[in-house]
C-alpha cells in the first residue's frame, strides 16, 4: 500500500486510537461546526475512510506566527493526528528539502493530485512593481499563487495577512500587499483569520472538509461560521461587568485587578468575530482578555488601521476632529459677524431713509 | 467594517464641525443683531428684565391651571423624552467615552440595562408625541416639515442605538456604524432646524418674559 492509499482509519488503528475516541472527536467537530449530533457518526465514518489529503502550503509576506501557532495546537490530540495525517507536500518551515527539490515537490504534488489538493496560504501577496517585493525561487508570490491554485480543490487562507492583507497591508502599504482572497476569484476560499488564528479553527475546518468533502458555512468575509459566527464580546466572561458599567480605566487600576470590562482601555471584542473566548489558547488555558489585555480585533480586516488599540470603540478615530471643530467654530463666528454686519447696515439704511422725506413726497408737498 | 471606519472617522468629525459651525453662526448672528430699543416707559413696580425673564422661564415649565387638562399630556410627555434623551446621551458609558475623547471630561455612567430601559421609554414617548401632534387639529395645523423631520432625526439615533445594543437586524458593527451615522445626521440638522431650540428656548422665553413684564402684564 502506498502512502496516499493509507486511510485515516487505518492510521488511527495503527496508533492505537479507538473507534470510540474517533466518535468522540467527531462529536466535538460536529458541535463546533454547528451540525446536528447525528452528523457525528457520518463525520467519524467519513474520516475513517479518507485518504491522505495533499496540501500545499504557500507562505508569502508573513512572520511565520501562523505556523508557530498551529504547530503548538493542543497536543497530543486526535486533531493533531488528523492534521499530521494530511500529506503536507510543500511548506517552507516544516519541509526537510530545500531549493530546487522543494519546488519540485510542489510541482509533483500539483500534477499527481490535480483538482484534489488543498492550497493553504499564509501571508499577503505584494502586487506593486510587478510583485518584486517577495519572491520564492526567483518567482514572485503572485506568480506562484496563480500557478498553484489553478488546479486546486479549494484554498484555505491562514491568518489575517492571507485573509485580509493584515500587517503588510497596513497604511501606507508600501508593497501593495493584497489578501489571497482578493486575488483568487475562481476557487472556493476559506478564510481563517487571526493574528495568529486559533489553531483549532484551522484543524477543525480541515477535518470538516476532509470528512464531509464540502466547504463549511462561511460568513460574508469567507470565514467558517462555526468559529467566526459570534463576537468575542458575545462570549466574553467579563460581559456582566460591561452591562453593569464596571470598566477598568487603566491596566493597573483596581478595576483591572477586579477583572472588570476592558472596553475603556480599547477592547475591540464587540466588533471582533473569533473563537478566542470559547476555544481559548494553549489547551484552553486562557485568551488575551482573560490575561488582562483588551481584544485587538486581529481577526478583522485592517485591524491595524482602526485608530489605535487603546482607543475605546466609542471614541472617534479621527485625530483631526479638534482641528475641524476649532476651524468650524471660527468660520461660524465669522459667518455670524457677516450676517450681523449686513443686518446692521440694512437697519441703518432703513433708519436713514425714514429720517429723510422721499423726494417725490417733498415735491408734492411743495406743489 | 469599512462603514464603521467611515462612521467613526471622517463622518463624525465632519458632522461635529458642521454642528459647531451652524450653532456658532446662528448664535453670533442672533446676539449680534442690532437691539430694538424699547421706548415705552416701564410700568411702575414691575421687576427688572433679568428677574422677569427668569420667572418666565420657570413659569413656562408647567401648564397654567386653565390649560392643565388640555396640555398636561404634552408637558409630561415632553419631560419624559427630554430627560430620557439626556440620560441616554450623558449617562451611557460608551457615550461618555465618546465625549471624553472630544473634551477630556468624564463622569460616572449608569448601568447599561438602565439606559436600555430609558431608551425604550424614550422611543415610546417620542411615538406618543408624534401621535399627539397628528391627532390634535391645532398642532397639526401649525406643524411643518421642519417639525416632523426634527422628530424623525431625534428618534433615529435612539432606535438605531437600541438595535445595536440588542444586535437586532444586522451584525453589530453594521448597526453601530448606522447608529453613529444617524447621530451624524442629527448633528448636521441640529443648528438648521427646530432642534436649535435646545440653545434658544430659554433665551426666547426670558426675552418674552422681560418684554411682557415691562408692559405690566402679570400672570
Ligand atoms: S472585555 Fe471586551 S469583549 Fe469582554 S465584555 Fe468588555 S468589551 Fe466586551
Amino acid at each position: 500500500m502506498t502512502e496516499t492509499d493509507t486511510t485515516l482509519g487505518a492510521e488511527l488503528v495503527r496508533r492505537g486510537v479507538s473507534r470510540r475516541a474517533l466518535l468522540q472527536y467527531a462529536s466535538v467537530v460536529a458541535a463546533q461546526m454547528m451540525l446536528p449530533a447525528s452528523a457525528a457518526r457520518t463525520i467519524a465514518a467519513e474520516l475513517a475512510k479518507v485518504h491522505r489529503q495533499s496540501v500545499i502550503w504557500l507562505s508569502f509576506q508573513e512572520c511565520t506566527g501562523c505556523t508557530e501557532s498551529i504547530t503548538r495546537s493542543f497536543s497530543p490530540t486526535l486533531e493533531d493526528l488528523i492534521f499530521n495525517f494530511i500529506s503536507l507536500d510543500y511548506h517552507h518551515t516544516l519541509q526537510a528539502v530545500s531549493g530546487e527539490a522543494a519546488e519540485q515537490a510542489r510541482e509533483t504534488a500539483m500534477k499527481e493530485n490535480k483538482g484534489k489538493y488543498i492550497v493553504v496560504c499564509d501571508g499577503s501577496v505584494p502586487t506593486l512593481d510587478g510583485g518584486v517585493y517577495s519572491t520564492i525561487a526567483g518567482r514572485t508570490n503572485l506568480d506562484l499563487l496563480h500557478e498553484t491554485v489553478e488546479n486546486a480543490f479549494a484554498v484555505v487562507t491562514v491568518g489575517t495577512c492571507a485573509a485580509f492583507g493584515g500587517i503588510p497591508h497596513a497604511k501606507p502599504n508600501p508593497t501593495g500587499a493584497e489578501s489571497v482572497a482578493s486575488l483568487v476569484k475562481d476557487k472556493p476560499v476559506i478564510n481563517i483569520s487571526g493574528c495568529p488564528p486559533v489553531p483549532e479553527a484551522m484543524t477543525g475546518t480541515i477535518a470538516y472538509v476532509l470528512s464531509l468533502g464540502r466547504i463549511p458555512d462561511l460568513d460574508h468575509l469567507g470565514r467558517p461560521m462555526a468559529f467566526f459566527g459570534e463576537t468575542i464580546h458575545d462570549r466574553c466572561y467579563r460581559r456582566p461587568f460591561y452591562e453593569k458599567g464596571y470598566f477598568a480605566k487603566s491596566f493597573d487600576d483596581e478595576g483591572a485587578r477586579q477583572g472588570w470590562c476592558l472596553y475603556e482601555v480599547g477592547c475591540k471584542g464587540p466588533v471582533t468575530y473569533n473563537a478566542c473566548a470559547t476555544v481559548k489558547w494553549n489547551s484552553g488555558v486562557s485568551f488575551p482578555i482573560q490575561s488582562g489585555h483588551g481584544c485587538l480585533g486581529c481577526s478583522e480586516p485592517d485591524f491595524w488601521d482602526r485608530g489605535g488599540f487603546y482607543r475605546p470603540l466609542a471614541a472617534s478615530t479621527s485625530t483631526k476632529t479638534g482641528m475641524y471643530v476649532g476651524g468650524a467654530a471660527a468660520a461660524g463666528a465669522l459667518a455670524g459677524l457677516v450676517a450681523t454686519t449686513v443686518a446692521r447696515k440694512r437697519k441703518s439704511a432703513a433708519v436713514a431713509s425714514m429720517a429723510q422725506p422721499a423726494p417725490e413726497k417733498a415735491e408734492s408737498k411743495e406743489g | 467594517m469599512e462603514l464603521l471606519d467611515f462612521a467613526r472617522g471622517p463622518a463624525i468629525s465632519v458632522a461635529l464641525a458642521i454642528f459647531v459651525f451652524g450653532t456658532v453662526w446662528r448664535l453670533v448672528a442672533l446676539f449680534g443683531l442690532p437691539r430694538m430699543h424699547d421706548l415705552s416707559v416701564p410700568r411702575p413696580g414691575t421687576p427688572g428684565p433679568i428677574v422677569a425673564g427668569t420667572k418666565e422661564i420657570f413659569r413656562r415649565m408647567w401648564p397654567r391651571h386653565e390649560f392643565s387638562q388640555l396640555s398636561m399630556f404634552s408637558f409630561l410627555n415632553g419631560y419624559v423624552f427630554h430627560i430620557g434623551l439626556a440620560i441616554i446621551v450623558f449617562a451611557f458609558a460608551p457615550h461618555i467615552l465618546f465625549l471624553k475623547g472630544l473634551t477630556g471630561l468624564h463622569w460616572p455612567a449608569l448601568p447599561n440595562n438602565v439606559v436600555y430601559a430609558v431608551g425604550a421609554i424614550t422611543v415610546i414617548s417620542l411615538l406618543a408625541a408624534l401621535i399627539h401632534r397628528l391627532t390634535s387639529p391645532v398642532l397639526r395645523l401649525i406643524s411643518t416639515m421642519n417639525d416632523y423631520f426634527s422628530w424623525f432625526i431625534t428618534l433615529l439615533p435612539v432606535v438605531t442605538g437600541l438595535m445595536a445594543a440588542s444586535h437586532l437586524g444586522a451584525r453589530y458593527e453594521t448597526l453601530l456604524a448606522i447608529h453613529i451615522l444617524s447621530v451624524c445626521a442629527l448633528l448636521i440638522w441640529f443648528p438648521f432646524g427646530k432642534l436649535m431650540h435646545a440653545f434658544l428656548i430659554f433665551i426666547s422665553r426670558g426675552t418674552t418674559g422681560a418684554f411682557l413684564a415691562r408692559r405690566g402684564i402679570q400672570f
